[in-house]
C-alpha cells in the first residue's frame, strides 16, 4: 500500500464512480496494474488512437484511495464520489 | 460522446490535451501530481512563474501548466528562474526540467542557485537520459547501461543528484519517484511553500529511449521496479554502501532555515538607497 494514501479498511461505504476519457487514454495499463483492489481490467476496445482502453471490471469494491487517478500520466481518470 | 473531465484540467492548457509524451511516460504523472500540489495549496497560477529548459521533461510546465511559462534555451532554466525572482520576488518560481538540463549542461546553475539559497522550487525530472533526443547518457545514467552514445556500457558513475543539492546549500532536498505520487504532492507542497532554494528529484521513467535499453519497456515495468527498488533515508543510514547498490533512496533529505538570497539583495539594496537617500538629505 502506499503510505500516505487516504485507504482505510474500516472507511464507511461509499459509491465511487470511476470513469476513463477516451480521448486522453494511452493505454499504459498503470491503472490496471496498481490498482490495490484490482479493479481495472484489459479490454479488447480500441480508442480512436489505437489504444487498448481500460476497464472497470468491479467498482463497488473502489474505496476511492485515488492512486489510479494519481498514477495516470495522461490524467484521463475520473473519480467522484456518489 | 462528451468524456469525463478530470479537475485537475483546471490548470492544464486543456486545448492541446492529449499531451505529447509517450504512453507510460512519467512526465504525463509529473504534470498530474504537479496540478494535484497547486490544487491542495490553493494557489493561484497567475501569481506563479514555470520555467523549463529544453527536453521531454521540459514540456511538463510549457506548454501544458496554466501558468506563466519560460521554455528557455537547455540547461538554462535556473538561470532564468533566478532573474525572474530577483524582480519579482512575489511571484512563485517554479522549474521543472530534466536531469540532462538540471544536472548536465545546467550543473552550474544548479550547484550555485543550491549555494545562494534563492527562493526557487526546482523539480528535477531523472529520467537517467537523454529521452528527447534519443536516449544518450546522461551525468544520471547508471553505470555499466548501454546508450547510444556508450555503446560499450557506460563507465561513468552516476550523479547523485538530490545529495549533491543539499550539500551545496539547498532549504529543501528530497527524492521521490513516479510510484509515490501522495508522497511527491506533500514534497511539492512542501517545497513550494518553503523560503529558500526547494529541490526536489524526481526519479521517473522513460520507457522509449531508457526503458527498451535496459529491459524494462513499460511505464509498469518501472514503476515495479521503483517501488522494488525504493528505500526510506532512515532505513538507507543504517546500510553500508555496498548494499545500497541499486536502490533509490527515497524521502526528505533536508529541510531547515538558512538565509534567502533574493530577501538578503533586497535588504542590502534597501540599505544603501537609504543610505544614499540620507546623505542627499543632509547635503539640500
Ligand atoms: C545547448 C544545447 N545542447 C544540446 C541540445 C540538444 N538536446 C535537446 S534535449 C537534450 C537532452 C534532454 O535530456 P533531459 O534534460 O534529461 O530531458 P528528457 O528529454 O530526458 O526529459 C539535448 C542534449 C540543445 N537543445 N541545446
Ligand atoms: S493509467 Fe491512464 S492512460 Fe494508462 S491505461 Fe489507465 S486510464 Fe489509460
Ligand atoms: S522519449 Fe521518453 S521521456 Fe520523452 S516522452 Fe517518450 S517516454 Fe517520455
Ligand atoms: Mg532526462
Amino acid at each position: 500500500m502506499q503510505a500516505g494514501s487516504k485507504m482505510t479498511e474500516n472507511k464507511p461505504k461509499s459509491n465511487w464512480v470511476i470513469e476513463i476519457n477516451e480521448n486522453l487514454c494511452k493505454g499504459c495499463e498503470i491503472c490496471i496494474e496498481f490498482c490495490p483492489f484490482t479493479i481495472f481490467g484489459k479490454s479488447d476496445k480500441l480508442n480512436r488512437k489505437g489504444y487498448y482502453l481500460p476497464v472497470v471490471l468491479i467498482e463497488n469494491k473502489c474505496n476511492g484511495c485515488r492512486l489510479c487517478e494519481l498514477l495516470c500520466p495522461e490524467i484521463a481518470i475520473v473519480l467522484t464520489e456518489e | 460522446m462528451s468524456q469525463p473531465r478530470n479537475q485537475m484540467m483546471n490548470y492544464i492548457r486543456e486545448e492541446i490535451m492529449p499531451h505529447r509524451f509517450c504512453p507510460g511516460c512519467g512526465c504525463g504523472t509529473v504534470l498530474n501530481v504537479f496540478t494535484n500540489a497547486i490544487d491542495n495549496l490553493k494557489l493561484d497560477p497567475v501569481k506563479m512563474v514555470c520555467v523549463s529548459g529544453i527536453g521531454c521533461s521540459a514540456w511538463i510546465p510549457s506548454p501544458y501548466f496554466k501558468s506563466d511559462t519560460l521554455h528557455t534555451t537547455h540547461g538554462r532554466p535556473i538561470a532564468f528562474a533566478t532573474g525572474v525572482k530577483v524582480m519579482r520576488p512575489d511571484l512563485k518560481v517554479v522549474v521543472i526540467a530534466g536531469d540532462g538540463d538540471v544536472s548536465g549542461i545546467g550543473g552550474n546553475h544548479l550547484i550555485h542557485a543550491a549555494r545562494r539559497n534563492i527562493d526557487l522550487s526546482v523539480f528535477m525530472v531523472n529520467n537517467m537520459i537523454y529521452g528527447m533526443t534519443g536516449g544518450q547518457v546522461a551525468p544520471t545514467t547508471p553505470t555499466g547501461v548501454k546508450t547510444s552514445t556508450t555503446p560499450h556500457l557506460n563507465i561513468e558513475p552516476p550523479f547523485q543528484v538530490a545529495e549533491l543539492v543539499a550539500a551545496a546549500g539547498a532549504s529543501y532536498v528530497a527524492r521521490w519517484t513516479t510510484y509515490h505520487v501522495f508522497r511527491l504532492i506533500k514534497a511539492m507542497e512542501e517545497a513550494i511553500t518553503k523560503q529558500g532554494f526547494s529541490f526536489i528529484e524526481i526519479v521517473s521513467q522513460c520507457p522509449d529511449n531508457y526503458g527498451r535499453r535496459i529491459g524494462l519497456r513499460t511505464g509498469v515495468e518501472f514503476l515495479k521496479m521503483f517501488k522494488k527498488q525504493a528505500i526510506p533515508i532512515d532505513k538507507a543510514r543504517e546500510l553500508p554502501e555496498e548494499k545500497l547498490e541499486g536502490r533509490i533512496i527515497v524521502g526528505k533529505l533536508r529541510d531547515r532555515e538558512r538565509p534567502e538570497y533574493t530577501s538578503e539583495l533586497h535588504r542590502v539594496t534597501k540599505e544603501q538607497v537609504d543610505k544614499i537617500k540620507a546623505e542627499q538629505e543632509k547635503i539640500s
